[in-house]
């Protein structure tokens, strides 16, 4: 978000240049995989290995899709469902939690408020990856494991969301104006709900987005706890698909466009949710 | 720490029983063959593959024996995850009841006690003569009254071949390794290279060692012999090494699209490789249609028919299953059962384990890709000349990835194929003691 106002002081050439070329390049860098997987993706199997990679051969997009739907009962189209449901309901109710406790930490005093957000804080160090096997060994105890909870339970709790909603709560969320709503006579989770919820907006679909991608790409928990490809997410399935390419060649087109498919959801949703994002961001730099 | 020592007494109970194994049926501890008795009523079990399309295949099987349904689970292959995840599901408790398991990490899953012996189950011991030689040793090692898996599938090797090339050029199809070189310098003359030298099948490279009659582990019954450096494994590196120094092999790595791009223009010539390699040629250079052959693999010494292995698995009964008796029954069926080896192959390409399987209808036929040539009759012939003894260490995954480092060093121009040999074999023995597992100084 670099354009440069009329207004505003005049950048020398030099730098601009600088600037433009450095952003280019990461656009470039950024954009070509994506690029090359949409290219290999309307190629036939012959044309993936003998065309260059870059530009178009025989288009044959819409057949490759099809044998992708036509492939083990389109169990693909399935991995696809589920990513959505666990990424989709996974981060709205994570960023409903996430929202609520950072409003708490935010706007009410207790005792042991400051000790709860550094164990939160804390929990921001934590790799998802190095809870996966004790989660597994934990959902063992319940017979649990290879279930849809399995997978959508850990993905409800995001500690970097509840700092980011603290942050934003405390600095978005006038003390006045909850005073003013409790002299209204509303109660504290009308409040939250009426009042905190639309000032935080920003910030929570910052972290509906973050928590979105991130159950979306989370790979390691699904492959840990998932032996049902029934409940596979669409990671997990192209990632299976493509360790079987050696014995079944055929697969390697499918892997192809069921990666570029899978990559629509999410350019949906940033596309979808990029303006209030923006404000987001632009509403904590002014403050 | 705890893992540390329970892997110790597993390794010793292994130990133990392969000692006794040598003078007496006596097995003791765990090891001991448990009484396989059947189950009253309707039983279900869990079988964790990641062959495609098994699930037509059990399918078969839940038709014909409404009392003992299977319920196909999947994931990723072996090394991409799914062993990892049997490790965990073991010491959770809830691993499947059966699951597919590569030879080579067949003795891992020993030394750690993931595997039950199903000898005592019905059918099983009698159906040793059933299977190609070699492959009964990987799932018994060579212990007495044990069986810890069933033969599935193999790799028997052979030398795939640009026959019309080779033809416009004269030159004669190798049947030595002499031969085999000196074709690499005529077709080097011609611009082509005769093969490519992979830097991460490492197990390839085994497979090699194998049919020179190397091995690079055994096990005396006390502890672990390596034997990486064997005479005959650095005989095999030295002769690539050679290769490689003279620039008369690609370093295209392996299984990418620039290197089905040698085969597909015509620029590589040869592939030494297994049974279902037939596959990745036809799917990865679709242009060279016809043109190929399947001759045996180039030998040490003239008149000599030794052939070597790459890939193959089994499938085991993990420990602690519910049902090893219909597991055992289920494992049998689906490794032996004409229709099921039959649906196997056409699914997945997967080549029998057992001797009457070779003779399948299926693999009878010529195949078009290769000129109308009926090239399983080379393979079942590989399959049979495969040296019984080979044995796979326990940490193969760590030896692999070792000696990958070398030969990638080798191909970037530093070190020779030997000395990753010695890198691997000093590595490995490290990873074993690291593992507390006995290894023979």
């Amino acid at each position: 978000m670099t354009t440069v106002q009329t207004k505003g002081p005049r950048e020398k050439l030099a730098s601009r240049t600088a600037a433009m070329i450095i952003m280019g390049v990461s656009t470039l860098y950024f954009l070509v995989p994506i690029w090359w997987l949409f290219i290999s993706s309307t190629k036939d199997r012959a044309d993936f290995g003998s065309t260059a990679g870059l530009w178009f051969a025989d288009f044959n997009l819409f057949e490759n899709i099809g044998a992708l739907a036509a492939y083990n009962d389109g169990v693909y189209f399935r991995w696809m469902l589920n990513s959505i449901l666990y990424a989709g309901a996974g981060a709205l109710l994570g960023t409903l939690f996430a929202a609520m406790a950072g409003y708490a930490l935010a706007k009410y005093h207790f005792p042991g408020r400051e000790i709860v957000f550094n164990v939160v804080l804390g929990g921001v160090l934590v790799p998802a990856t190095a809870l996966a096997l004790p989660l597994f060994l934990i959902f063992s105890q319940f017979n649990a494991t290879n279930t849809f909870w399995s997978v959508f339970l850990p993905s409800l709790v995001s500690p970097f969301g509840v700092y980011l909603a603290r942050i934003f709560a405390a600095a978005s969320v006038p003390d006045e104006l909850l005073e003013a709503a409790r002299l209204d006579g509303s109660g504290e989770i009308r409040t939250f709900f009426t009042v905190s919820r639309r000032l935080m907006t920003p910030a929570l679909v910052t972290i509906f987005l973050f928590q979105f991608v991130a159950i979306w790409n989370n790979f390691f928990l699904p492959l840990i706890m998932l032996r049902d490809q029934e409940f596979f997410p669409v990671t997990l399935g192209l990632y299976a698909w493509n360790t079987q390419v050696n014995q079944i060649p055929e697969i390697r087109t499918l892997v192809i466009v069921g990666a570029f498919l899978s990559i629509i959801p999410l350019i949906i949703a940033f596309l979808s949710l990029q303006r209030f994002w923006r404000g987001g961001l632009g509403a904590g730099s002014v403050k | 720490m705890q893992i540390t020592n329970r892997k110790r007494i597993v390794a010793l109970g292994v130990l133990a029983t392969l000692t006794l194994a040598g003078c007496s049926t006596t097995a003791g501890g765990d090891t001991a063959a448990a009484d396989c008795a059947p189950a009253d009523g309707k039983v279900e079990l869990t079988f964790t593959s990641w062959i495609p399309g098994i699930e037509d295949v059990v399918d078969i099987w839940n038709e014909k024996n409404p009392d003992i349904q299977v319920t196909v689970q999947t994931g990723p292959n072996g090394n991409g995850g799914t062993y990892k995840n049997f490790f965990n599901q073991l010491s959770a408790g809830n691993a499947p009841d059966l699951g597919q398991i590569e030879y080579d990490a067949l003795p891992n899953f020993r030394v750690q006690d993931g595997l039950e012996n199903i000898a005592a189950c019905e059918g099983v011991l009698d159906s040793k003569d059933q299977f190609i030689d070699w492959t009964w040793n990987q799932v018994t090692f060579g212990e007495d009254e044990a069986v810890y898996a069933v033969p599935q599938d193999t790799g028997p090797m052979a030398l795939y071949y640009r026959a019309d090339l080779f033809e416009a050029a004269g030159i004669p199809v190798p049947t030595t390794w002499d031969e085999y070189a000196a074709a690499a310098v005529t077709i080097r003359e011609q611009g082509g290279y005769i093969t490519n030298f992979p830097q991460n099948d490492v197990n390839w490279f085994a497979g090699l060692v194998w049919q020179a009659g190397g091995q690079w582990f055994s096990n005396d019954g006390d502890a672990w012999d390596v034997t990486l450096e064997s005479d005959e494994s650095v005989k095999v590196a030295d002769y690539w090494q050679g290769l490689i120094e003279d620039d008369l092999v690609s370093k295209v790595p392996a299984w990418t699209d620039e290197w089905n791009n040698a085969y597909n223009t015509g620029s590589d010539w040869t592939w030494i490789s297994a049974v279902w390699g037939a596959n990745s040629i036809s799917s990865g250079a679709p242009d060279t249609a016809g043109n190929w052959a399947v001759a045996p693999m180039p030998q040490w010494n003239a008149g000599e028919n030794a052939a070597g292995n790459w890939g193959g698995s089994s499938t085991a009964v993990l420990k602690g299953s519910d049902h090893p008796y219909e597991a055992a029954q289920f494992a049998l069926w689906l490794n032996t059962d004409p229709e099921a080896l039959t649906a196997l192959n056409q699914g997945a390409n997967l080549y029998p384990a057992t001797k009457e399987g070779l003779k399948l209808p299926v693999l009878a036929d010529g195949v078009e890709f290769y000129g109308d040539q009926p090239i399983y009759d080379v393979f079942a012939e590989a399959a049979a000349q495969t040296n019984p003894d080979f044995v796979w260490g326990p940490t193969m995954t760590q030896t692999y990835a070792d000696v990958a480092d070398g030969f990638g060093g080798v191909l970037g121009g530093s070190g020779t194929l030997a000395e990753a040999l010695k890198t691997g074999q000093s590595k490995t023995i490290q990873a074993l003691e690291a593992a507390a597992i006995p290894v023979k100084k």
